[in-house]
């Protein structure tokens, strides 16, 4: 890698290690909920639940590059980059649950998460939707000359939608401050990405634009994703947008209404290659290689860990649901 | 003789039926073949017919609205799928600018022989941005036909006049109806467009409904006749054009009309009725007319206030007693 990389203690390793063993056991938490439970009370419900198991690397690497007030906006995938820029996990529990106490309110649900407090724009549910709006954020922040930059998460499928097209060349040609991280796990809902794309290297697609061409970058690596996105976030917020890919994988489907991985075995043979590079285990494997007698440390991530799911699920259950006023509130400003 | 099939597999036979017996008839939409279609209505299509005539999109809503519009003027007859109609909001441009507007502003020069599908309908959690029903504002405009069938029978009629039609034709398949069966006749028939069916006879009021509604004033038909009010329940199946004459006939039998929609209610299917009514047969008007509709909300997540916004059974009933 050609960007300069940053030191990193000991102890910020363990706490994005700490981060994607949350997001993970939180999701593996919501599986379980949706599709195991059966008490009506505890149940996760509804036709959505789009989990991003095997993309955490991807997500909480990319957002811890952020600086505070620097912004993050992505779409229906977006529970792990909620947790990560440090929405409570209980509110985000609770939304997927469609309590009062959620993000939302209970009102968007697991696709439309929002944070407003820590600039975590939401997660868009129509393909391409928040594309053009990250580019506002981002002209918001050229407008009022600050040095804040944004980072707008894209699905390699999305590439495709019209959205991405406008929004990318207005991105360019007022060079505004924006990261277009692709998140390329090489497939829409089941379409392959050489189905769907004739440029299948999607930083490519920046040369079309006159926008810098950024890297193609191991997404389960976090301290690869960190480094690089933080790198290319600084090249942003002076020169204008850049369009990065980092490779991944997501090892529970599109969403719970995909079954393709228990028909096709090409499919399961491609799983099984991802899943040895959980960036779980990337991550572990050096933090291991650097430091010595972790196991103290991890052990009582893995607790804490376990402890702050267990309180998010109790927070949503025990939470109320919305009610008819909440209903009809917000339908305008002041109404 | 007939078979009994789910409303997915009557749409399935008319595609498939219509593939065979016309060449020039193709599919196109996001995940259509391979993935054996979101809703499955086209499983199978891939293996049989292959890929030039059952094709993969990328996700570009525009392009499959521009791109079948062009295809169809051209002399092709392709029938694009909007995975939901969520997304059709997308290719709007392309499906009323271009598509409703290019056979009257050239003269006639060209046709758009066009039939987009796309799933429609509220409910399950879907949420705001993935839970639309409207039919309506489509229908709004001139040179474009939609129509909406409330069961599997009508849908497999129904799509096949759409895809012989040789006008852009906005079909929606309420996505709760899909595994909801009817006896389906072996032989051949068709559902000509622009012909409303009354569903249901009686004397006491008038339902009129599309879609889902049809289903919910049904059921509340069934249980107004349980104290003796008999419901009369027209389903118009194609908004536009729209065949007003069984709801007029109706009207002027019951004297009473309730509007059921799964749709919003501002400048909405039941306004046009009602208003179409008013004008037509004032003076058999006995009772204010009432819309069961979805409530002016953007729909929510938490299942509670979901339901709550959404019209059903009981609600109809409620309505119908409020005319009375
Ligand atoms: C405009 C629009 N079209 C279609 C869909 C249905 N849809 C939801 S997700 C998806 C695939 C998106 O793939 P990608 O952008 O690669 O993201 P990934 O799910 O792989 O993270 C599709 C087709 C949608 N939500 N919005």
């Amino acid at each position: 890698m050609a960007t300069k990389t940053e030191s990193l203690t000991k102890e910020t390793l363990l706490d994005w290690y700490r981060e994607l063993v949350l997001v993970r056991k939180f999701e593996d938490q919501c599986h379980h909920q949706y599709f195991e439970e059966k008490d009506p009370a505890r149940k996760i419900t509804g036709v959505y639940l789009h989990l991003a198991s095997g993309s955490e690397a991807t997500h909480v690497g990319a957002v811890k590059a952020l600086g505070k007030d620097d912004h993050v906006i992505t779409a229906y995938r977006d529970h792990g980059i909620a947790i990560a820029r440090g929405t409570d996990p209980k509110r985000v529990m609770a939304e997927m649950f469609g309590k009062r106490t959620g993000t939302s309110g209970g009102k968007g649900g697991s696709m439309h998460l929002a944070d407003r407090s820590v600039n975590f724009w939401g997660g868009y549910a129509i393909v391409g939707g928040h594309i053009p709006l990250g580019v506002g954020i981002a002209l918001k922040e050229k407008y009022t000359k600050t040095k804040n930059a944004v980072l707008c998460f894209i699905g390699d499928g999305a590439l495709n939608n019209g959205y991405f097209h406008e929004a990318a060349n207005m991105a360019q040609i007022w060079r505004l401050p924006i990261v277009f991280l692709v998140e390329n796990n090489f497939v829409g809902m089941g379409t392959r990405i050489e189905e769907s794309s004739g440029q299948t290297q999607p930083t490519k697609r920046a040369i079309g634009y006159g926008m810098k061409e950024g890297p193609s970058i191991d997404g389960q690596n976090i301290l690869e994703v960190y480094n690089t996105v933080k790198a290319e976030l600084d090249w942003a917020r002076e020169n204008g947008p850049v369009l990065m890919e980092a490779k991944t994988y997501r090892f529970e489907g599109h969403g719970v209404s995909d079954k393709l991985y228990d028909s096709r075995d090409d499919l399961k043979a491609e799983l099984s290659v991802w899943e040895k590079r959980d960036p779980i285990n990337v991550l572990r494997a050096h933090l291991e290689s650097s430091f010595k007698n972790l196991d103290k440390d991890l052990a009582k991530i893995d607790a804490e860990t376990t402890q702050a799911v267990q309180e998010a699920l109790d927070f949503a259950i025990a939470s109320p649901a919305p009610d008819y006023n909440d209903l009809i509130s917000h339908v305008y400003v002041g109404m | 003789m007939s078979k009994n099939l789910s409303m997915r597999d009557a749409l399935r036979s008319a595609l498939h039926e219509e593939m065979l017996r016309d060449d020039r008839v193709f599919i196109m939409g996001e995940e259509v073949g391979r993935w054996n279609g979101t809703h499955k209505v086209t499983r199978g299509f891939f293996d049989e017919f292959g890929p030039e005539r059952v094709r993969d999109t990328p996700i570009s809503e525009m392009a499959i609205g521009g791109v079948a519009v062009g295809a169809a003027m051209a002399g092709l007859r392709p029938v694009a799928e909007m995975m939901t109609i969520n997304f059709a909001l997308l290719a709007f441009d392309a499906i009323i600018n271009h598509a409703a507007k290019i056979h009257y502003m050239f003269n006639g020069q060209f046709t758009v022989p066009l039939v987009i599908r796309a799933a429609t309908g509220w409910g399950n959690q879907a949420t705001a941005t993935h839970s639309h029903t409207p039919e309506p504002i489509w229908a709004h405009f001139p040179g474009l036909i939609v129509g909406c069938p409330s069961n599997a029978y009508d849908a497999k009629g129904m799509l096949k006049a759409a895809i012989r039609d040789d006008n852009p034709v906005l079909f929606t398949e309420v996505i709760a109806l899909y595994p909801k069966p009817s006896q389906i006749p072996d032989d051949e028939y068709i559902i000509p467009i622009g012909k409303s069916d009354v569903k249901r006879q009686g004397d006491d009021v008038t339902l009129v409904a599309y879609g889902r509604g049809v289903e919910w004033a049904l059921e509340a038909a069934n249980i107004l006749a349980k104290e003796d009010i008999q419901a009369e329940v027209i389903d118009v199946r194609w908004l536009r054009p729209l065949d007003m004459s069984a709801v007029l006939e109706s009207f002027k039998k019951t004297n009473r009309c309730v509007i059921v929609e799964e749709s919003l209610p501002m400048y909405s299917f039941g306004s046009e009725i009602a208003a179409q009514l008013q004008e037509a047969a004032f003076d058999y008007m006995d009772a204010p007319i009432k819309r069961v509709t979805a409530m002016d909300v953007p729909l929510p997540f938490a299942r509670e206030i979901e339901l709550m916004a959404l019209p059903n059974a009981s609600k109809v009933v409620k309505a119908v007693k409020e005319v009375l």
